[in-house]
């Protein structure tokens, strides 16, 4: 039974596939530009001391995001 | 060589941001790069030129762009080369560590240039990570040639150029291939292509990655860091610094010699104003910009600044910034000029804007030595170190205050996204930091200060000259004293527009009342301690912080923004800044 999730919800080190993203926000088309689409699969790193930024690895290169922007990004497990 | 030039061909090195790209691109043309290497459009894109066999290549090295549709000016540019098809020969430089991401540019240019050469960098480092890759699958399945390459130890680089030469030279393709999905092919083809060895363990990396961000250890390595470039560009520059004394001093000898089959008047103006005042400005800048330079490429090559930009972006965030500004203020302790033209890496127009107002709070490390110096008043010895980090701290708060303030009136909007890549750690490769810090910073910037200090060495001569310095100085008392300095601490101030170096020498020019900077090195520095008084130094520190940036630092801000209104502001909001901060010191001391 997969679990659905936002991003900014997926714990450290386990990975999850993206399941949808919302559409027409900047950070949206960013990140399909770095190859973040519907499908990819990911798994968050590290975060900062706070946990307001979080590193997210996809498709071998991994990228800092703000962990509040990240929710607009759903996963399954 | 001796070879007869045959044909002539365009290059264009097109990839991602940070694959190697730079380095592939001194490596092809041994460092014949005929411009610095700044990304964007203004000064455009860096070319260099190299002969193999019968065929002279030009290179074109584009800027990192993730995607052809990529929206930042940068991307832009390069999307707009590949898409008009300029070249005779397009070089897709990909990652051989993160092939798959790299593959999805590839496709998309693949779709458009017909002749394409896909070159896989940076293997070395793919090989340390376990990573290895099929050339001839690959070959195949992107139906174009393939070559792998480690540009950092300059492998595979005549190979490169021989692919190119035939891709370029033959005939093009009837066809072009199609994808309907590039990312969804690029995930397919690198699935085919790479092995992932089970055996080569990530956690180590991961783990070093873990502890840089963290609370007990990163968080206090982040400070030591800065404070380690901080002391030792400070401590670093003192002996340079006085061997190029020496070395002008005895320019200025040979010089005055000439001078004399020249009219009184005239020499006195070319040695004792432009030279003097050219001489010194380079005494005081060039020793801790080569220093500072290099430490900064250092940290940049290794990949330590992404990290150091994550760690801070949550106290940029409150200020309404983000964690890029970070950088951009460290490069403007280089010099501001060069932070400001920094902030093209910030995404956000009113980030980017506010980043580019706020940069020249943080002194410049032509503001050092005024800050050492003023410092010295109050401590002695080493000391002198710890003055300028606490001066750059406070440079760095007025800096986030300014930039909450902005972000809550003037550019108030939408709190933006951060969106940053972290590259893995790699080995500095110190021939690249020095030839780049070097040429492309420090002799840059240096020659850009010299533009503007030759005039004004020639008018301050003749101010001191006729009299006329004092009188203006006698003018600006009031307002001086109104600030906590007094009306030659001020004149100063307005002397340095063209460039910060000059603060010093204007005000011993003024109080020794001498005929040339060049006469007064030894004895001034003792006057100017009877000159000032503690709070005149306090404030003439804070004001050295906050006043308006220096000339080519805004003329650079026009560049960057086109806009007389933000060159305006830029100038405006230090000022105000400064002269606030030294009026509350003054009612309070």
């Amino acid at each position: 039974m997969p679990l659905e999730m936002g991003l900014d919800k997926l714990p450290l080190g386990i990975p999850g596939q993206v399941t949808q993203m919302a559409e027409n926000m900047p950070l949206t088309q960013r990140l399909n530009q770095f190859g973040l689409v519907p499908g990819t699969r990911i798994c968050c790193r590290y975060r900062t001391p706070g946990g307001s930024v979080t590193a997210v690895e996809f498709r071998g290169a991994v990228v800092a995001l703000r962990t509040r922007d990240m929710a607009a990004i759903r996963v399954e497990v | 060589m001796g070879r007869p030039v045959e044909h002539k061909l365009t290059v264009a090195l097109a990839g991602n941001p940070n694959v190697g790209k730079s380095t592939l691109f001194n490596a092809l043309t041994g460092l014949r790069q005929h411009t610095g290497n700044w990304p964007g459009k203004t000064v455009g894109v860096a070319q260099g030129q190299l002969d193999y066999r019968d065929t002279r290549f030009t290179l074109v090295d584009l800027p990192g762009t993730y995607s052809l549709k990529g929206t930042s000016p940068d991307e832009q540019l390069a999307g707009d080369y590949l898409q008009e098809n300029q070249a005779d020969c397009t070089v897709v430089v990909c990652d051989g560590s993160c092939l798959e991401r790299s593959l999805i540019l590839a496709l998309e240019i693949l779709m458009r240039c017909p002749k394409t050469v896909i070159c896989v960098n940076l293997m070395d480092e793919a090989m340390r990570h376990g990573i290895s890759v099929c050339p001839h699958k690959l070959s195949n399945l992107l139906e174009a040639p393939v070559v792998f390459t480690s540009a950092g130890k300059g492998e595979g680089i005549p190979a490169l150029l021989e692919k190119i030469r035939e891709t370029a030279l033959q005939m093009p393709k009837l066809s072009l291939p199609c994808w309907d999905d590039p990312i969804s092919a690029a995930e397919k083809i690198a699935g085919e292509c790479i092995c992932q060895n089970p055996d080569c363990d990530q956690s180590f990396r991961r783990s070093v990655d873990k502890l840089l961000v963290s609370r007990r250890v990163g968080v206090p390595f982040l400070f030591l860091v800065l404070l380690g470039i901080v002391w030792l560009t400070v401590w670093g520059a003192n002996y340079p610094g006085l061997l190029l004394q020496s070395l002008a001093d005895y320019g200025y000898g040979l010089l005055s010699g000439w001078a004399t089959v020249l009219p009184g008047w005239l020499g006195g103006l070319l040695v004792d104003g432009v030279y003097a005042v050219c001489a010194r400005v380079i005494c005081v800048m060039l020793p801790p910009m080569a220093i500072f330079f290099p430490l900064f490429t250092a940290l940049e090559d290794i990949g330590y600044l992404p990290r150091m930009a994550f760690l801070l972006d949550p106290v940029f965030a409150r200020c309404g910034g983000c964690g890029k500004q970070a950088l951009t203020l460290c490069m403007g302790l280089g010099c501001n000029a060069v932070g400001v033209m920094g902030c093209r890496i910030i995404q956000s127009p009113r980030e980017r804007l506010n980043a580019i107002l706020t940069n020249a709070m943080v002194p410049c490390n032509g503001r050092f030595p005024t800050l050492i110096l003023l410092g010295s008043l109050f401590f002695t010895g080493s000391g002198s170190a710890l003055v300028v980090a606490f001066c750059v701290a406070l440079g760095v708060v007025g800096a986030m205050a300014v930039s909450f303030l902005l972000s809550k009136t003037l550019s108030k909007g939408e709190a933006s996204t951060f969106c940053m890549e972290m590259p893995p750690f790699r080995r500095p490769r110190l021939g690249q930091i020095l030839v780049r810090s070097v040429l492309d910073r420090t002799v840059f910037v240096a020659g850009r200060a010299l533009l503007v200090a030759a005039p004004a060495g020639a008018v301050l001569w003749a101010l001191s000259n006729t009299g006329l310095l004092k009188l203006v100085a006698d003018f600006l008392n009031p307002v001086g004293l109104f600030l906590g300095m007094n009306g030659v601490i001020l004149l100063a101030f307005l002397f340095c527009l063209p460039a910060n170096e000059l603060l010093l020498p204007v005000i011993l020019l003024s109080i020794t009342q001498a005929q040339s900077l060049q006469a007064v090195t030894g004895v001034g520095y003792a006057l100017l301690g009877s000159f000032f008084t503690w709070q005149m130094a306090l404030c003439t520190m804070v004001f050295t912080l906050f006043h308006w940036p220096c000339g080519t630092t805004l003329m650079t801000v026009y560049r960057e923004t086109h806009s007389i209104k933000n060159t305006a502001a830029a100038f405006i909001l230090p000022t105000a800044a400064g002269m606030l901060l030294c009026t509350l010191l003054n009612f309070f001391l």
